[in-house]
C-alpha cells in the first residue's frame, strides 16, 4: 500500500527528468553550448574565413589561369625547395631532437636547466635575427662556412642553408613533443627488455622507438609545417635565386609586390592544399599507431 | 642454490642494505617481507642483476655472478606495474625474450609463436594472444608479464610486489594460482611484498627485513609464532604491546571473570565490531594505549564503556637480553 501511495509522486517527477535527459546526452561539465559556439565562431574568424578567401580568390581566376600561375616552372621549383628542405630539416630534427629529449629526460648533468632553456630559444627569437646569425656563421667567410668553402661546399645561399635555418627553427617542436612521452615511459619497461636478454639496440628499436613513435610523428608534423611556412629566417640565408633557392612563401611575396594577386593566391592555394594533405597523412598514421597502443 | 654474502648497498650515506647474507634453496618459494624502505626491493634487484652491491657477493650454484648483467643470469623478473610492451600484441610480448636471441640461437618465427601460445595457455590466457595489453585487465596483464618472464626458461623467478597493483579479490585468486604454478614448474622463486598475509600464505620461508638488515628468516609458522625481534612480532600479524616488553596477539588474550583475579590487565572497552568469525574488542589500557582482543563470536561481547580484565594465554617478552615465550597452562 505504501508503494501505491508513493508511486504517483515518482511517476509525475520521472517523465520530466527523462524528457530533459533524452534531449541530448547530458554532460556533468556545464557550458558546452556556449564554449563550443564561441570556439567555432573564433576558429571561423581567425582561421577558416581568411583561408577560404584564398580559395575564393583563386576560384575566380579560371582553371587554365590557375594552373599557369600555380604550376609555373618557377612555382614548382619553389615548392620543391620549400617542401624538400622542410622535410629534410624535420627528418634531421627527428633524430637529433629525439637524442636531445633523451638526454634531458634520462640524465642529470650540471647546466641541465640552461640546456632546457636553450631549446626553447628558437621559439622566442625573432626569426630574422636567427636568419642573420645563421648566415653570418655559415657564409663562405663565416665561422663554420670557412671550413666548407675550401672543399667546394657552399652552405649559405643554397638549399643546404635553408635546411640549416629550418633545423634551427624546428628543433623545439620535436624535443617538446617527445619529452613528456619519454618521461612517462618507466625505466621498468627497459629493465624488462634487458632482463629478457635484449641488447641496447634491440631495446631502442623494438621497445622505445615504437612507444614514442606517435609523439615523434607529432613533433615531425609540427616541425615540418613550421618549416614549410617559415619565411623570416630563410630569406637571409637562402640567397633567393629562382629555380635554386627560392622558397614558395618568398615567391608569393614577390608576386604580391608585382601586384599579381591572382598568381600569389594560386601559389598560396597549392601550398595550402599540399600542407593540409601532408598534415592529414601524418595525423592518420599517428592515430593508427596510437590506437594500437591504447586499445 | 643462491648464496648472498655480506651484501651492502649505499645511496650516499644511507645504507639501503647493510651486510645482508642469505641462502635460497632450490625449488623454494621465498618471500622478502618488510615495510617500504626496508631494502627488500634493492635486494631482489641485486639478485636479478638490475642493481649491483657495493660490497659482498652473489653466487648461483657456487658460481660468482656478482658482476654479471641481468641478461646473463637466466632470471625471470616480474615487475609490480607489469612493464608490458604496450605496442606489441600479447603473444609478441611473451615471445620477446626468444625473438631477441642471437641469430644462431633464435627459434624460427613459427616456433616462437607456438611457444608463446603454449605459455599463454599455461597462464590461462589462451586465445588472447592477438590482443594488446591495453585491452586486458590488471590481473590478466600480470599473467602476461609472468608468461613473458617464463618464456626464456629462467632458473630463477623474481617477482617485485607482483600483486601490489591489483584489487583484493583478483590478488587472492592470483596468489593461489601462482603458488600452484611454482610447484608445478619446479621453479625457485623469490617475491617481494609488504603484505604479511601474502608472505605467510605463499612462501615456504619468509625473510623479514627492516632498515636494510634481515630481522628473521623462517617458515611462516616460525615467523608468526616465534618472532625473533619486537619488529617481527609487530610487523607480522597483529600485536598488542603491554608493559614490560610483553607482546600478545589479539587472539591470545582472554577475558577473565571477576575483578579479584590477581593477574591480568584492566581495560575500558571502547569499540566492538565483528571481524570475520570473532568479535574484535578495542579496549583502552591504563596508559591510554589501545589493546585489541578477539572474543569468540558465540559469546556475548562486552559493551562499550564496560570495564574488563584480560589475561594473555600466550605471550612473548622481549628484553634487552633476548626473547622469551610464555604459555598459560
Amino acid at each position: 500500500m505504501e508503494n501505491a501511495l508513493s508511486s504517483p509522486l515518482q511517476m509525475s517527477a520521472a517523465p520530466v527528468r527523462h524528457a530533459r535527459r533524452s534531449k541530448r546526452n547530458r554532460s556533468v561539465i556545464p557550458g558546452f553550448g556556449l564554449t563550443m559556439g564561441l570556439t567555432l565562431a573564433w576558429l571561423s574568424l581567425i582561421v577558416l574565413i581568411p583561408l577560404s578567401t584564398v580559395f575564393i580568390r583563386s576560384a575566380g581566376m579560371g582553371w587554365a589561369d590557375f594552373l599557369a600561375a600555380g604550376f609555373s616552372p618557377r612555382a614548382v621549383a619553389a615548392y620543391t625547395v620549400s617542401f624538400g628542405t622542410a622535410f629534410a630539416a624535420a627528418l634531421v630534427n627527428a633524430v637529433f631532437g629525439l637524442l636531445t629529449a633523451w638526454v634531458i629526460v634520462r640524465y642529470d648533468f650540471p647546466g641541465k636547466r640552461v640546456v632546457n632553456a636553450l631549446i626553447d630559444l628558437p621559439f622566442a627569437l625573432p626569426t630574422a635575427v636567427a636568419g642573420i646569425a645563421l648566415t653570418a656563421i655559415y657564409a663562405g667567410n663565416g665561422w663554420v662556412g670557412q671550413f666548407f668553402e675550401p672543399l667546394g661546399i657552399q652552405l649559405a645561399y643554397t638549399p643546404v642553408g635553408i635546411t640549416l635555418a629550418l633545423i634551427f627553427i624546428g628543433l623545439p617542436f620535436i624535443v617538446r613533443s617527445v619529452e613528456p612521452v619519454l618521461e612517462d615511459m618507466s625505466a621498468e619497461v627497459e629493465e624488462a627488455a634487458l632482463s629478457l636478454g635484449a641488447n641496447p639496440w634491440q631495446i631502442f628499436s623494438r621497445v622505445i622507438l615504437p612507444a614514442i613513435l606517435p609523439s615523434l610523428l607529432t613533433g615531425f608534423a609540427l616541425a615540418f609545417a613550421r618549416g614549410v611556412g617559415e619565411y623570416g629566417s630563410v630569406i637571409f640565408i637562402a640567397g633567393n635565386m629562382p629555380f635554386k633557392s627560392e622558397i614558395a612563401p618568398l615567391l608569393i611575396i614577390t608576386q604580391l609586390e608585382q601586384y599579381d594577386y591572382a598568381g600569389a593566391t594560386a601559389i598560396a592555394t597549392v601550398m595550402l592544399v599540399a600542407s593540409f594533405a601532408v598534415l592529414l597523412l601524418i595525423n592518420l598514421i599517428q592515430a593508427w599507431s596510437r590506437r594500437r597502443m591504447n586499445g | 642454490m643462491i648464496t648472498l654474502q655480506g651484501i651492502t648497498k649505499r645511496y650516499g650515506h644511507y645504507a639501503a642494505l647493510d651486510n645482508v647474507s642469505l641462502e635460497v634453496r632450490d625449488g623454494e618459494f621465498l618471500a622478502l617481507l618488510g615495510p617500504s624502505g626496508s631494502g627488500k626491493t634493492t635486494l631482489l634487484r641485486i639478485i636479478a642483476g638490475l642493481a649491483f652491491p657495493d660490497e659482498g657477493s652473489v653466487q648461483f650454484n657456487g658460481e660468482d655472478v656478482t658482476h654479471l648483467k641481468v641478461a646473463d643470469r637466466k632470471v625471470g623478473f616480474v615487475f609490480q606495474h607489469y612493464a608490458l610492451f604496450k605496442h606489441m600484441t600479447v603473444a609478441d610480448n611473451v615471445g620477446f625474450g626468444l625473438s631477441v636471441r642471437k641469430r644462431g640461437q633464435r627459434p624460427a618465427k613459427a616456433q616462437i609463436k607456438a611457444r608463446a601460445d603454449e605459455l599463454l595457455d599455461l597462464v590461462q590466457l589462451g586465445g588472447l594472444g592477438e590482443r594488446y595489453p591495453a585491452q586486458l585487465s590488471g590481473g590478466q596483464r600480470q599473467r602476461v608479464a609472468l608468461a613473458r618472464a617464463l618464456a626464456v626458461e629462467p632458473q630463477l623467478l623474481l617477482l617485485d610486489e607482483p600483486f601490489g597493483a591489483l584489487d583484493a579479490k583478483v590478488r587472492k585468486t592470483l596468489r593461489r594460482w601462482l603458488r600452484d604454478l611454482h610447484k608445478r614448474m619446479g621453479l625457485t622463486s623469490i617475491f617481494v611484498t609488504h603484505d604479511q598475509e601474502e608472505a605467510l600464505e605463499l612462501a615456504d620461508r619468509v625473510v623479514v627485513m627492516d632498515h636494510g638488515v634481515i630481522e628473521q628468516i623462517g617458515t611462516p609458522e616460525q615467523v608468526y609464532m616465534e618472532p625473533a625481534t619486537p619488529f617481527v612480532s609487530d610487523f607480522v600479524g597483529e600485536t598488542n604491546r603491554l608493559p614490560g616488553g610483553v607482546h600478545v596477539r589479539p587472539h591470545d588474550l582472554e577475558i577473565i571473570g571477576g575483578t579479584c583475579e590477581p593477574d591480568g590487565h584492566e581495560l575500558i572497552v571502547d569499540n566492538i565490531f565483528r571481524k570475520g568469525g570473532v568479535w574484535r574488542v578495542e579496549g583502552i589500557f591504563s596508559d591510554n594505549s589501545v589493546v585489541e582482543l578477539d572474543v569468540d563470536a558465540s559469546l556475548k561481547p562486552p559493551s562499550p564503556g564496560d570495564s574488563i580484565r584480560v589475561r594473555p594465554r600466550r605471550s612473548k617478552t622481549f628484553t634487552s637480553t633476548g626473547a622469551k615465550s610464555h604459555e598459560q597452562a
